[in-house]
């Protein structure tokens, strides 16, 4: 680990500000993975603004009939609301399919978006690996690639993003909220969060340099059944292989995303309409256009089938 | 003592401590943070400093250039340990590659340095600025390609070539030929491996975590070239081994050196992300079995035809091994084949051998039975042998492998098994059993002790042996509280020291019956000397609730150190038995899974193991040995693999979350039943060991419960969902 500095912010604005101030800042809340990558030296901040003190820790009905959730609710305290467990209970049973109970304690609703990949060539400094060392190359497209992507990916990086929470999110429509170093706000959809790898799998989200995350925002209610299929070698603390979020309807139309597969939460809005026509359709034009590689093929196979087993299951719930 | 003839009654068959259910003595420390590990001996010396190993970053070639200077103006740093300036190392005997390389590198992660600075991050950080450039080797890096090239290595297992064996499959009604293959696994214990080394003039005390304190020193001594009289090691606690310990590793040499170029004590842990290609690990199997039947089931001939690569002068995984022994069969053929791979260094994890090898052969016996058209329970009792198959003048000591397979077909409910595979299902779940025979051999290795009487009347036990979490403590305190007629509370066992005479060590589930069969001659000896001083005659003495009796009289066993302490040694010394007898540990493993209809994934809903392995000294801590390993054969099953990148050679998966082993949800409830038994054979203990038992078969029976469930058949380990998903049932 190299040394770095300590900062402590006391307001959403201060810490954005602070961050601003001084080169090679990143902020801290929770630290589940950026310790671990401090440890490996993949990153290597040259100042820690700790963000925990800045508020931004409850979750509140919004006006449009839909919820705010702080950037700093920890992720346990976020599956266990009565709220999101009422009325987005897609989130809470995502939650509860990620990490392990005392990773869920710490880890954060803005942290969580912002986890990076669990690519293991990434996290080998010996390797090649664009993402980490862009120009570098990728030991992982023609190395062990069972659990990485198979769309949204380029010939630079396949690497996936990790995150149970964000696949429900995606699902639900959310909104990002942010702050800039300058004071500004701006709120926009978290499909626009995440980038796709490209040529430059470094940058892999939209926001500006030092803006902080304050909040993510769920719109009314969908309603409908809510099923949230994460599909692993092991029973518990394990990234997805392949996670299948879905909200479907009486009627069988609904939305769904999808985890483990892609650099980002996957959801193709058109192929939600062929959802009355079965999993096969759907997944046709859901993944349309991928790249698997020989370790990873089975996932198209294995979607396909997860998301059939949760299509007849919300059949039966309905 | 030499123990040359099958034990007769001894103090030990009254049962008084030994056989009784015992929590460990240890656990009190362990559960209030009392227990000092390798890392944590805080107090043991002052100034200590910390190492932190740099690991290769290729699998093969030469390092051309090292740029320390930045590293060692780093702050806090003091020195810096490299084969450049290590000095001439010797290699011990137990390892296949060197713990430092360089200029040459032999696989990746190798040590090339150690960086000791005044603290643990400083190290780090200063490690990171060590600049490394390699010139790059071709190298073998996947079994398969060089499966061609296997020679048989003789002195490790020579081919088994019994009766005529293609002439007898050739005319077998009824054959199965099918080829399975296990991957590499790492041990990933809890506790990394770590030493603290520090030097007082020419001696060396080294804190460490290893399974064999006497090889140990040795090797450590061979490596640097000093008289092994001048090494002390010290391993009182040991979070997890499985074998990765048995040996020094690079922590432990470094450790050494890095203490002797700082001039101060220096303190090494290996980091997570270094330990699954710097250290060793179960090599990767392909074993091709055939067998040879009677329409009525009887085995007529058998063949069991491995390979498994390593470093050039490596060891063999000799999964074959199993089925020179296992099954009656005329004619037989049993073979291991070794090539030369480029990957870190192969050795041996828990039940090396067998646990690799009755995962393949109990899935052969399970298809065989399926083609006969027998219940697979049945084909194994039909095909029990109660002497060596070859060398049929030479008895099994003891051998309840039938019973076991009875009794634990009934109390798992055995015959409520659909016998035709894919038949049960409960709404998405395809429900199957599974059987799977357990089978590991009991070895004898020399062991010693020295137990001592104070004038308290407190028994204090030494012995070089160590507690790799398996209750070592508790079961040495058991046999000198039986032998001594004296409580536990009366007992203090101090183990993993190498001040004290050297044990049989943690290995090849031969610790438990070889240690205490040390104490108990040490014992002997004591009881001797006490009945000496106390003026009676041993034969008479009857040791009890802290008194010896002798007719009328009943004399305070304190008594005995009144005048001064009272201390015997004395080692047990294995003979000719082991060639007289065949002496092995049996059980069955009786599993139920389901496996997801759409997705495949396999979850194990209910265990049983009935073991017959000699005298259970603790059925306490032998149950935890038998669960730990079942679990360990869940992990076997259905996740653990080291995950070979074969274009850049090294196992990609190194970490604990790359290396998926079993959480806890995965395990569902487990039982244990062990057979009344005794083996006078083995030891005066009659014991034998479960350690490793537990592990053989269970991984079968698991792969055969997912065929039972799906009609699958995996012959490839591990049995991810990925090799079931296109032969599921149809989604509708």
């Amino acid at each position: 680990m190299r040394p770095f500095t300590y900062l402590r912010a006391q307001s959403p604005a201060e810490a954005a500000t602070l961050a601003a101030q001084v080169s090679g800042a990143r902020f801290i809340a929770g630290g589940s993975n950026l310790l671990d990558l401090m440890k490996l030296e993949i990153e290597t901040p040259a100042y820690l603004i700790d963000v925990n003190d800045v508020g931004l820790d409850r979750i509140e009905a919004a006006q449009d009939g839909g919820v705010r959730i702080g950037a700093l609710v920890r992720n346990t305290d976020l599956a266990a609301h009565p709220r999101i467990r009422k009325d987005y209970a897609l989130l809470a049973r995502a939650l509860l399919a990620g990490a392990s109970g005392q990773l869920r304690n710490v880890a954060t609703t803005a942290g969580n978006l912002l986890q990076r990949t669990r690519c293991p060539y990434f996290y080998d400094p010996n390797q090649a690996c664009n993402k980490r060392q862009p120009g570098s190359g990728c030991a992982a497209i023609a190395g062990f690639s069972r659990q990485l992507g198979l769309i949204g990916v380029s010939d630079a990086c396949i690497a996936t993003h990790p995150s149970d929470m964000a696949v429900a999110m995606r699902a639900l429509d959310a909104q990002v909220e942010t702050i800039k170093p300058d004071g500004s706000t701006r709120t926009f959809p978290l499909s626009e969060l995440h980038r796709l790898p490209g040529n430059s799998p470094n940058i892999e989200n939209s926001l500006a340099p030092n803006e902080l995350i304050t909040a993510v925002t769920l719109p009314r209610p969908l309603g409908g059944t809510h099923i949230y299929q994460k599909v692993r070698d092991r029973s518990s603390y394990a990234f997805a292989l392949v996670s299948v979020a879905a909200i479907v309807q009486k009627d069988g139309r609904g939305c769904i995303a999808l985890g483990g597969i892609a650099p980002k939460p996957w959801r193709v809005e058109r192929a939600e309409t062929e959802m009355p026509n079965g999993a096969k359709a759907v997944v046709g034009q859901l993944l349309d256009g991928a790249t698997p590689t020989h370790d990873n093929a089975f996932k198209l196979l294995l979607v396909e089938r997860t998301l059939a087993a949760v299509l007849a299951q919300a059949r039966e719930q309905a | 003592m030499k123990f040359d003839t099958p034990a007769q009654t001894n103090p030990i068959d009254q049962l008084k401590v030994i056989g009784k259910a015992t929590t460990r003595i240890e656990g009190p420390l362990k559960t209030t943070g009392q227990a000092p590990y390798a890392y944590e001996h805080h107090d043991a010396v002052a100034n200590q400093a910390y190492g932190v190993v740099v690991g290769a970053a290729i699998a093969k070639g030469r390092i051309t250039s090292m740029k320390l200077e930045q590293a060692q103006a780093a702050p806090g740093v003091l020195a810096i340990v490299t084969a450049a300036n290590a000095g001439k190392l010797g290699k011990g005997k137990y390892n296949t590659a060197k713990l430092l390389g360089g200029p040459e590198i032999q696989h990746y992660h190798q040590a090339v340095a150690l960086v000791v600075a005044e603290t643990f991050e400083q190290a780090q950080a200063a490690a990171s600025l060590i600049d490394v450039q390699y010139q790059r080797s071709d190298g073998a890096f996947d079994l398969r390609s060089v499966q061609a090239s296997g020679v048989e290595e003789k002195e490790q297992m020579a081919d088994t070539l019994h009766g005529d064996f293609d002439g007898a499959f050739a005319a077998a009604p009824v054959q199965l030929d099918a080829t399975y293959s296990t991957p590499d696994q790492a041990h990933a214990m809890m506790e990394p491996m770590a030493s603290m080394a520090a030097w007082d003039g020419d001696k060396l005390t080294l804190w460490t975590s290893n399974q064999m304190i006497a090889w140990s020193v040795d090797d450590l001594a061979t490596t640097l070239g000093i008289p092994k009289e001048n090494v002390r090691l010290i391993s009182p606690y040991i979070g997890g081994g499985f074998g990765g310990k048995l040996f020094i590793r690079a922590d432990t040499v470094l450790a050494a050196l890095g203490a002797r170029l700082a001039k101060r004590p220096v303190k090494v842990a290996l980091t997570r992300p270094l330990i699954f290609n710097n250290c060793t690990h179960r090599p990767a199997t392909i074993q091709r079995i055939r067998i040879g039947a009677t329409a009525d089931g009887k085995i007529t001939a058998m063949a069991h035809e491995g390979w498994s690569g390593d470093l050039p002068g490596g060891k063999v995984e000799l999964a074959a091994q199993p089925s020179k022994l296992l099954y009656a069969a005329e004619n037989r053929r049993v073979t291991m084949r070794l090539s030369t791979l480029d990957l870190p260094e192969g050795n041996a994890m828990r039940a090396p051998g067998e646990a690799p090898g009755m995962m393949a052969l109990e899935i052969a016996m399970d298809e065989m039975a399926h083609k006969l058209n027998i219940d697979p329970v049945q084909f194994r009792i039909l095909n029990d042998t109660q002497v060596d198959p070859v060398k049929p003048e030479r008895p099994f000591s003891q051998r309840h492998l039938i019973e076991c397979l009875r009794t634990g077909a009934e109390r798992f409910g055995w015959d409520r098994r659909h016998a035709q595979p894919g038949n049960q299902r409960e709404g998405r779940w395809l429900i199957g059993m599974g059987v799977g025979v357990a089978f590991r051999n009991n070895l004898t290795v020399k062991s010693g002790a020295r137990v001592r009487l104070n004038d308290r009347g407190i028994v204090t036990v030494e012995t070089d042996m160590t507690d790799i979490g398996t209750g070592s403590y508790t079961i040495i305190a058991q046999t000198a509280a039986e032998m001594l007629g004296v409580g536990l509370d009366q007992v203090v066992v101090r183990l993993g020291d190498s001040s004290f005479p050297a044990s049989s060590g943690s290995g090849g589930q031969f610790g438990g019956n070889c240690s205490t069969a040390g104490v108990y001659a040490a014992c002997v000896k004591l009881r001797e000397a006490v009945a000496q001083r106390l003026g009676v005659s041993v034969e008479d003495a009857e040791f009890v609730d802290g008194h010896v009796r002798v007719g009328e009289q009943n004399l305070p066993l304190r008594d005995a150190a009144r005048n001064g302490e009272l201390v015997a040694e004395d080692a047990i010394e294995f003979a000719e038995l082991s060639k007289k007898f065949q002496q092995s540990t049996f059980g069955a493993h009786f599993v139920e899974v389901a496996v997801d209809s759409a997705t495949g994934e396999t979850r194990v809903r209910r265990m049983l193991a009935v073991c017959a392995a000699g005298r259970i000294l603790n059925p306490t801590s032998a149950r935890s040995q038998v669960i730990g390993a079942m679990t360990m054969g869940v992990g076997a099953a259905l996740m653990e693999e080291l995950a070979v990148d074969r274009q850049l050679g090294f196992f990609v998966n190194h970490d604990l979350a790359g290396y998926e082993v079993p959480v806890h949800a995965d395990i569902p409830h487990q039982e244990v039943i062990f057979l009344d038994e005794t083996d006078p054979v083995s030891s005066p203990m009659k014991a034998k060991g479960v350690g490793e038992l537990g592990l053989c078969g269970v991984s079968a029976a698991i792969a055969n419960a997912v065929y039972n469930a799906t009609g699958i058949r995996v012959r490839e380990y591990p049995i991810t969902l990925d090799k079931l998903l296109d032969k599921l049932p149809p989604m509708s």
